[in-house]
């Protein structure tokens, strides 16, 4: 009987171990903080209707932001976790943690980073800025919008489950490679989770990436023709039409694991004619090209960036189109590059390899075309710009340890060594996240309506690139030497432990430059009124997001602007577009119904992981209830009249009017000095109102 | 703005929707038969591993595979016409025609069913070797996509019942004919590769 109701679950699951209790004390007394606070300010009605229920693309990219960058700091700790293990445990020490949590720390680090920090934040900046930048006013189905959000916090939700509820995490490396993560080998529900974070948010990804390449192939405005596209639109658009060419493959792969463990199928077991090396050929068919998707709309950024800061037009825009298209189909054919030692033939793993090496000649043609933009522009230094040389230096070094490796005879020396490891970090640190950072900097006025503090910036930016260079060069290094990755504990003789302290060095010194971006945020919110951007476009850009206001109000623009160039905006400027008469606008109306289509699919996780089956079953039909109850809805629009759109114009108008007139331009960005100096005055004054109070 | 611009200005902006949403759904349906084709690749690597058991020669029925596949090329048909009906919008038509739809849908999963539960019956299960893993989770998906669409058809036609055709309900049946369309599709494949090939 209690096996029916609560299936393997029992008290025995509860976090126990010391750094799952204290993982689950800081997650909930954050949630309890959070709860005080939107009780005290009464703000949960506000937070319902205005936030969660949204289904305004500039929302939901806020929201992603929040949640991306919460995983961000979470996989960081991962990280910085992984390297103390490595540098304290050589010889007679075994460092702190016990060979299995090591393990599950290197996967959760992996899973986390790629599905919910990279693949958050990437979702973020297309949802904020892609309708901008294609003039749009939604997207073309807002409510998959929401919904892929929505699994995507399932997914955040489930992967932090181990330490959050209980149970243990994967400890299969961050793919789960078979036969490891079959019920023999891995018999605890670490894979069950694993399997099922990455299930739920994966199908909100595809319908994301659905949803975005109609909204980009079927909403643009009047006259923006393909070749008129910004080039982040571009990169989103490779990107999206990679997502939803490989997604679908990490779902049946899923599945299929999924089977083995519950059902006792044979896909990829040792026994009864099962396949393993089969689950790495379909796993990296998706696992590859996840890589590019990640990748691509940070080339894009990039584009935007180089364009904007040295003041002129993308160079060569056709051939950087065609190197994304060209990046984009190539990556979908390389994956077995992944495993050359599997024992393919030598034919088989020469054009895999030769394939690999191509690739290099579309991404060079990208880097070409920014050092064209560049030259002979008038630069500006910005922190985005500083962002975009790091992600130069780094992505380079990445790009050229990565031919290396696409060599076979090569590769079977470095294979899963730590070489690899600093490999796809230079890759992706340099190319994916830099390119986040970049574009969170550049378009964080058109978020917040105003702009980010640029002095603490910069050091952000430096500590970044020191703390990669001092981290990854002695894995580089140790990769050469022999040192094979996710290893917890090695001989001393081996003389690796300087650069593995060398290692967390750096990983610190990153991490330094992570409380300066956050220290960054807050010292440009205290000085907002001096930071402000009344204009709408305050880097002097090119493309139409800068057209509308900062914040663009909930419909982007009130005329739909006609598109006659490519630098759309820029034209636009210089010669004062005629004014359009107002017209009604249609909007979607907010819903909650992605939210309970994604509480019930997490559910329906939660009743798999646990082998509670009534669970399961009793979530998935409420996940088709919630789903007729929406697709049957016919009334999901609501229409702002052309009136109202013209008060609501005026107004808005008016209140940039007052804000450049009261804009203070008498102090600079303030230093991390002065930052300290003003929390202190402030935590001084809140103390002393406090005893006076008493008194 | 006159009224008249204005109910324009509106049908404009639905017309425009449904072109979204048919396109939106050609994409998902290309997501679909990826997942497709990973089961159609696992069957074609696994299908040799029976582990000494009976192969699919020793085990299908060829007839009863050739049924299912008339009845649901029939299906097809149907749908098709329910599709003119409902472009041409004459509610009785549809709900027939859709509704033999429907029922054809019943008999081809009762016999898929049949099918099954003979084989679990005599022992061959899909955790018994490779090959029945890869057989009972290909044909299974399609089994499942199959009931998904009548699910979907029973609740549209019941909500044609109520509402009539409005054009909302007529791109709901359109959407739903793709869908009924794709999986015939997927369904020759399967018949070739899985029930012709085992004899070939």
């Amino acid at each position: 009987m209690k096996e029916f109701w609560l299936g393997k679950l029992g008290w025995h699951a509860l976090p126990h171990e010391w750094f799952t209790i204290l993982g689950s004390i800081s997650f909930v007394m954050l949630g309890l903080t959070v709860i005080a606070g939107l009780t005290y300010t009464k703000r949960w009605k506000w937070l319902w209707n205005e936030w969660l229920t949204s289904v305004d693309p500039k929302r939901i990219g806020i929201m992603y932001f929040i949640v991306g960058g919460f995983m961000l700091l979470r996989g960081g700790l991962d990280a910085i976790m992984i390297w103390l293990q490595q540098s304290l445990s050589s010889g007679a020490s075994h460092g702190y943690l016990t060979a299995e949590h090591f393990q599950q720390v290197f996967t959760a680090h992996g899973n986390i980073m790629v599905f919910f920090v990279a693949m958050g934040l990437i979702f973020g900046l297309i949802n904020y800025i892609v309708p901008l930048q294609i003039g749009a006013r939604d997207l073309a189905s807002p409510f998959m919008n929401t919904l892929g959000f929505w699994l995507y916090v399932a997914g955040v939700v489930m992967v932090n489950m181990f330490f959050l509820f209980g149970g243990e995490y994967a400890a299969t490396g961050w793919l789960a490679v078979a036969p490891l993560s079959g019920k023999a080998f891995s018999p605890g529900v670490g894979v069950d989770y694993w399997i099922w974070s990455l299930q739920i948010s994966g199908v909100g990804t595809t319908l994301g990436a659905i949803n975005f390449i109609m909204t980009i192939l079927k909403m643009r405005a009047k006259g923006m023709t393909l070749l008129k596209m910004p080039l982040f639109t571009w990169g989103s658009l490779c990107s999206m039409i990679m997502a939803v060419s490989v997604f679908p493959l990490l779902t049946m792969t899923l599945f299929l694991v999924f089977f083995d463990r519950y059902f006792g199928t044979h896909f990829f077991t040792t026994d009864a004619g099962g396949n393993a090396m089969m689950y790495t050929n379909l796993i990296w068919m998706w696992g590859h090209p996840e890589v590019y998707i990640l990748m691509l709309p940070s080339f894009g950024v990039f584009s935007e960036i180089v364009s904007t800061f040295s003041r002129k037009p993308i160079a060569y825009y056709k051939s950087n189109v065609l190197a994304m298209i060209g990046v984009s189909s190539i990556a979908l054919l390389v994956w077995l590059h992944h495993f050359f030692t599997m024992g393919a033939s030598a034919e088989v793993n020469s054009a895999f390899g030769v394939a690999t090496m191509i690739i290099a000649i579309p991404t060079t043609v990208l880097v070409f075309s920014w050092i064209a933009t560049m030259y002979k522009g008038r630069i500006r230094f910005t922190t985005p710009m500083l962002w975009f040389l790091g992600f130069i230096a780094i992505f380079a070094l990445g790009g050229i340890s990565g031919v290396l490796l696409a060599i076979p005879p090569v590769d079977f020396q470095l294979h899963n060594s730590l070489f690899l490891v600093a490999h796809f970090h230079s890759t992706v640190i340099g190319g994916v996240l830099f390119g986040i950072f970049a574009g969170l900097n550049y378009w964080f006025p058109k978020i917040a309506g105003f702009r980010l503090n640029e002095r603490i910036g910069r050091y952000a930016v430096w500590a970044w690139i020191v703390g990669f260079f001092v981290a990854f060069t002695p894995l580089y290094i140790l990769g050469l030497m022999g040192a094979t990755r996710r290893l917890d504990h090695y001989d001393s003789s081996k003389g690796w432990q300087p650069f593995y302290i060398m290692a967390l060095v750096g990983g610190l010194i990153i991490a330094a430059g992570v409380a300066l971006q956050i220290v960054q945020i807050i010292a440009s919110i205290i000085q907002r009124k001096r930071l402000r951007d009344p204009t709408g476009d305050p880097w002097d850009g090119r493309t139409l997001e800068w057209a509308t206001a900062s914040p663009p109000p909930s419909y982007n623009f009130a005329v739909i602007p006609e598109v006659k160039t490519r630098d759309a905006y820029f034209e636009m400027k210089h010669l004062h577009a005629p004014k359009h008469a107002f017209e009604d606008i249609h909007m979607p109306k907010n819903t909650a119904s992605g939210i309970y289509i994604s509480i019930f699919a997490f559910l329906a996780g939660f009743g798999f992981v646990w082998e509670i089956n009534w669970l399961a079953v009793v979530s998935i039909i409420g996940i088709i209830v919630c789903l007729i109850a929406r697709t049957f809805n016919e009334d999901s629009e609501y229409t702002i009249p052309a009136e109202v759109v013209r008060k609501m114009e005026k107004a808005r108008t008016d209140k940039a009017d007052t804000h450049r007139k009261d804009s203070r331009d008498d102090e600079d960005d303030m230093g991390l000095i002065e930052f300290a100096k003003t929390v202190i005055t402030w935590a001084l004054g809140i103390a002393l109102g406090i005893v006076r109070g008493k008194k | 703005m006159t009224h008249h611009t204005n109910a324009e200005a509106i049908s404009v902006h639905e017309e425009a929707a449904n072109d979204r949403v048919m396109f939106g759904f050609w994409v998902y349906l290309m997501t679909d038969l990826l997942m497709f084709a990973i089961l159609f690749a696992v069957y074609a690597v696994l299908h040799g591993n029976t582990m000494g058991g009976p192969t699919g020669r020793d085990l299908f029925n060829p007839k009863l595979a050739l049924s299912e596949t008339l009845i649901l090329l029939t299906s097809s048909f149907t749908a098709g016409m329910g599709m003119i009906a409902a472009r041409r919008g004459i509610k009785r038509q549809v709900l027939v025609w859709f509704g033999i739809t429907f029922l054809l849908g019943l008999a081809f999963l009762g016999i898929e069913l049949f099918e099954f539960a003979e084989f679990i019956h005599e022992g061959h299960t899909m955790t018994v070797n490779a090959f029945l893993s890869s057989f009972f989770v290909l044909v299974g998906t399609h089994g499942l996509h199959i009931t998904s669409g009548l699910l979907w058809l029973a609740v549209t036609l019941i909500f044609v019942i109520k509402r009539g055709l409005n054009s909302h309900l007529v791109r709901k049946l359109a959407l739903l004919s793709l869908f009924w369309h794709f999986l015939d599709i997927v369904w020759i494949f399967i018949f070739t590769v899985v029930y012709l090939g085992a004899f070939v």
